[in-house]
């Protein structure tokens, strides 16, 4: 019993002692589990699971690096990859868009609200009815588009039926909304712009492209910041739109890695896990290169200041 | 205590269950039912099955979930493991492998040892048997064929063709007259898969077709490269609709609606929406599709839908009874009849509705397919060489000059997926 006692009041000195620093923990520690559980064993279950070759029911069988040579042959894997290329470079439009038209949206005149509304309304609706209008937009015998085309005298397209212009025709799609996005962060971005530092630049005789370009951007820069990472991790997840539109085809041209993963391992024609994870380890280590860049440009700002 | 308790309620239930099933020929307990049955006609007829058998096992609490027919092809992997219900909708061949192989779909062979099944279901037995043994029972069936204009070839003087020589001779009418042959949307690449199962079982009979689909034959080999010499036939005469990549079949119903194109190798399941359409009966008209090798015995697809019992479900024999039930000939005449799934039934004790379209099927597949019956190029094949292959036939289909490319890629795969 004393000696209970002992430990006891030996413990809560410990405590007293430490709590400065463990308090913190404390505080982290759901946050930190439910990471380590949801997040981070994950990424280390599929690591491990590419290894293997598995159907999802019976036994896994260990196979080594096989999925990956079988991915080196794989010219499905390189339409994806190079699709997914295309994808981060041209969904980057989206920022210079969004910027211009937040500029042109940044004025006061009667029912500006209601017109900023507007242009922030295919942000709103879901990716999925996007998908389905543009689909309409491009069909080859009905659509607007090759109306559109006609009566301009130029020949009819079947943009979702061409190998070649597939991924543009669902990126021009997935812009619609991202660069309303993207305008939406520049107008806050607007409101928080220094006027006496406009004043003073038009003291010194700066305007138009200049204006923007020396005085603007530069005090836009978080803004662009967080346009620029909403733009890629939209790039990287742009699933719903192929599968809507085209379900990954024609004859698999619009396929990107994350929409080709779903389709060898979750999809009906296919059951191949150990594959699905290979795909997802190199779409990781794609995301990885630029969560990288991200966290060493934010470790950097911290710094300077 | 608790455990007791709970032993003493289930040893009360069980016999609640026995003398139930003694005393009354109503069933009593449990049954969980998932169909895959979304689309609106045939989700009505198994409401309908459904309440009649609730209405003989007035004790029998019964829970039917319906769930969407695409999305239940992945969510089946789930809910057989891990909460499977008593009585689950699925597709024989091939198709049910991976979940026999498993071991998560109870042997019912008991059920079709018995010459009420084993008999009068003998025609579809082989579509249900994998190692000797039954897994399962078929609900309904339906024929493929070719589903035509009958006023445009009336206006443009043609008949039916029997041959492959007709056929193309037909179709040359058909676009010399500003039309298109066939209308097909392969966007879901499935039909196009129609195409080669009718073109390869035509050309190399039915045997090849399954030695192909088994494994068993190159893709690489010289009869599969007629079957795409016969195809490209087609294709370079212009004989399909522009753009088919991007459509669905539903989407590419118009064409043949509007006139623009004159027949639609589909399943029978076509008819219903042709008639929402507008088209009448007069309109609209069926032929099997035509010889090409002659002397090649002829050989249909006919897609057969099936119950299951997972081998995890709770209420065996609840499930066997309603599986009994769901065969038996009355039962069969009517989920299939033109008013409900307008589709075969599978037992050869049931009648078939008077409808032209199930009355010529029905004479199709009973007497005009010496050569066997296949299930569906999706079905007979392994679902991942199924989707490879189909992704190649599109696009065959658009680019016929890529074909060597394609072949190579399918031999590939074959290599890796049968080993």
């Amino acid at each position: 019993m004393a000696q209970a006692s002992v430990t006891e009041i030996r413990q809560s000195s410990w405590w007293h002692r430490n709590q400065q620093q463990l308090t913190p923990w404390l505080f982290l520690a759901p946050g930190i589990l439910f990471f380590l559980f949801y997040v981070i064993f994950p990424i280390f279950q599929s690591f491990n699971l590419s290894l293997y070759e598995w159907d999802g029911l019976g036994k896994a069988e260990f196979v080594g690096l096989y999925n990956y040579e079988e991915l080196y042959w794989d010219d499905a894997f390189y339409t994806s990859l190079k699709n997914n290329v295309l994808w981060l470079l041209l969904y980057l439009l989206a920022i210079p868009a969004g910027l211009f038209i937040a500029l042109f949206l940044n004025q006061t005149v009667t029912g500006i609200r209601l017109y900023k509304s507007l242009f922030f309304f295919p942000f709103v609706i879901s990716q999925v009815v996007v998908g389905l209008v543009f689909t309409w937009f491009y069909d080859p015998t009905f659509g607007l588009l090759n109306v559109l085309l006609g009566a301009v005298g130029l020949p009819p397209l079947n943009v979702l039926g061409d190998e070649n212009t597939v991924t543009i025709g669902i990126i021009v799609a997935g812009l619609w909304p991202q660069t309303a996005y993207c305008m939406i962060l520049y107008l806050t971005g607007l409101n928080a712009v220094d006027p006496e530092q406009i004043e003073a630049g038009r003291l010194d005789g700066a305007k138009g492209w200049r204006m923007l370009w020396y005085i603007i951007v530069p005090q836009l820069r978080p803004a662009t910041f967080i346009a620029f990472v909403v733009t890629i991790i939209g790039a990287l997840r742009s699933f719903d739109l192929i599968s809507v539109m085209t379900n990954g085809g024609p004859f698999g041209a619009s396929r990107v890695l994350s929409f080709y993963m779903f389709e060898v391992a979750l999809s009906e024609y296919g059951f191949r896990m150990g594959y699905g994870a290979a795909i997802a380890v190199v779409l990781f280590l794609i995301m990885l290169a630029f969560i990288a860049y991200f966290l060493w440009s934010m470790y950097k700002e911290e710094k300077a200041r | 205590m608790r455990s007791m308790l709970k032993t003493s309620v289930a040893a009360f239930a069980m016999l609640a269950t026995a003398m139930g099933a003694a005393s009354a020929d109503g069933l009593t307990g449990n049954l969980k039912i998932f169909l895959d049955t979304s689309n609106p006609a045939p989700r009505a007829t198994m409401e309908e099955m459904i309440a009649q058998f609730q209405e003989k096992n007035p004790e029998l609490t019964i829970e039917t979930t319906v769930i969407d027919r695409e999305a239940y092809k992945t969510q089946i992997r789930n809910f057989l493991t891990a909460n499977a219900p008593d009585v689950a909708t699925w597709y024989a061949a091939n198709r049910m492998r991976p979940y026999v192989e498993a071991g998560l779909f109870e042997d019912v062979s008991d059920l079709w040892a018995d010459p009420a099944i084993g008999e009068n279901l003998a025609s579809t037995k082989g579509a249900m048997t994998i190692d000797g043994k039954q897994w399962g029972v078929p609900y309904t069936y339906y024929q493929w064929g070719v589903y035509y204009r009958k006023d445009i070839f009336d206006e443009l003087g043609l008949s039916e063709p029997t041959t492959w020589e007709e056929e193309k001779a037909n179709c040359q009418k058909i676009l010399d007259a500003g039309k298109k042959c066939y209308t097909i949307g392969t966007k879901f690449l499935w039909t196009a898969g129609g195409w080669f199962d009718y073109l390869n079982m035509r050309t190399n009979g039915f045997d090849f077709h399954m030695d192909l689909l088994t494994g068993k034959a190159s893709w690489k080999s010289d009869e599969v490269r007629k079957t795409f010499a016969n195809w490209r036939e087609l294709i370079d005469m212009g004989a399909f609709i522009d753009n088919h990549q991007t459509y669905s079949w539903q989407e590419a119903l118009p064409f043949m609606v509007k006139g623009d194109a004159a027949a639609y190798l589909m399943g029978n399941f076509a008819v219903a929406p042709l008639r929402d359409a507008g088209l009448s009966d007069d309109q609209i008209d069926f032929y099997q599709f035509v010889e090409i090798t002659p002397g090649v015995a002829k050989a249909e697809d006919a897609p057969t839908d099936t119950f299951h019992i997972p081998a995890n479900a709770e209420n065996k024999e609840n499930a066997r009874e309603f599986l009994k039930f769901v065969v038996s000939p009355d039962v069969q005449t009517w989920i299939n009849d033109g008013e409900h799934l307008g589709q075969l039934p599978v037992n050869s004790k049931s009648s078939v509705d008077n409808d032209k379209f199930l009355e010529q099927g029905f004479e199709m597949l009973s007497s005009n397919s010496p050569g066997g019956v296949a299930q569906f190029f999706d079905r007979d094949a392994p679902a991942e060489m199924a989707k490879v292959a189909m992704e190649g036939f599109q696009e065959f289909m658009v680019k016929p000059d890529n074909l060597d490319r394609i072949l190579d890629r399918l031999d590939r795969a074959q290599k890796r997926i049968y080993k």
